[in-house]
């Protein structure tokens, strides 16, 4: 092993790179993975597993995302969905690209745009349906 | 090395001919998981209120708890194939595959904790 770092120049920051769309897309297809991976598996688990205890488990679980917390409760509930959308629009797109097709500049860049406005509106949509639909 | 001569096939270093089978696994369970999640939120968004009685009662039907089985089941295969994947590219050597096992762990202990509650929720219905 090498006990010096040798004076070569660096590969391209991150910060002297253009980000192109298709770019942004990619890693946020991964992102989201892996936020709704995490943060929510554990939600879902964690309201699965208190609505089976009993009323006075899914009471403590709501008061986080409720009443005082509610603004908690929309960020967590709104980034959740726009992070669905998003991973799910992105991955349909992938399978476009899996059987070989989409891969012309222009189309490709068009869909990466389209998975952004997909995931924007479906979440504005599912957001008012629930809110205001009933 | 098993570089796909006949020696290398004889001494097992060939490929393992397994691949494609993460990619297929990843792409079959996207697949359902589009469906399913679909699902899920229309269900969710239609759902009649969100106490806890309301939800007892819509969880306790057939018709929620079984595809939300389902749901669990295609979901959490989808992302713990996915989350290796993102291990596999940025952690290397004993990180690595503590970081394998934990995600085994923590895709298995969670989803038997959604299974037995989605059950216990369809068997027992609104409690008194």
């Amino acid at each position: 092993m090498a006990s010096k770092a040798p004076n070569r120049p660096l590969s391209p920051h991150l910060m002297h790179v253009r980000w192109p769309i298709n770019m942004m897309v990619s890693i946020i297809h991964r992102a989201t993975g892996s936020g709704m991976a995490t943060v929510g598996t554990a939600l879902l688990v964690w309201w699965l597993a208190a609505l089976a205890a009993g009323k006075e488990s899914y009471a403590y679980f709501m008061s986080w995302f409720t009443g005082d917390w509610a603004p908690l409760g929309y960020v967590i509930g709104v980034g959740l969905t726009l992070s669905l959308f998003q991973h799910m629009a992105s991955g349909v797109r992938h399978f476009v690209m899996d059987v070989g097709a989409n891969y012309e500049l222009k189309g490709n860049r068009t869909t990466a745009w389209l998975t952004f406005a997909f995931s924007l509106t479906a979440t504005v949509l599912f957001w008012a349906y629930v809110t205001m639909g009933k | 090395m098993g570089n796909g001569t006949n020696l290398g096939r004889v001494r097992g270093l060939g490929s393992a001919n397994e691949g494609a089978h993460h990619w297929w696994q990843q792409r079959v369970t996207a697949a359902a998981n589009l469906f399913l999640m679909l699902w899920f939120l229309l269900a969710i968004a239609q759902a009649p209120g969100y106490d806890f009685d309301s939800i007892r009662l819509w969880l306790s039907s057939a018709w929620v708890a079984i595809p939300l089985l389902l749901l669990i089941a295609s979901v959490f295969y989808h992302f713990r194939l996915g989350l290796q994947v993102v291990i596999e590219d940025y952690q290397h050597g004993e990180n690595r595959v503590a970081l394998m096992l934990l995600l085994n762990f923590f895709t298995v202990a969670a989803a038997g904790v959604a299974i037995f509650s989605i059950l216990k929720i369809a068997f027992t219905g609104v409690p008194k």
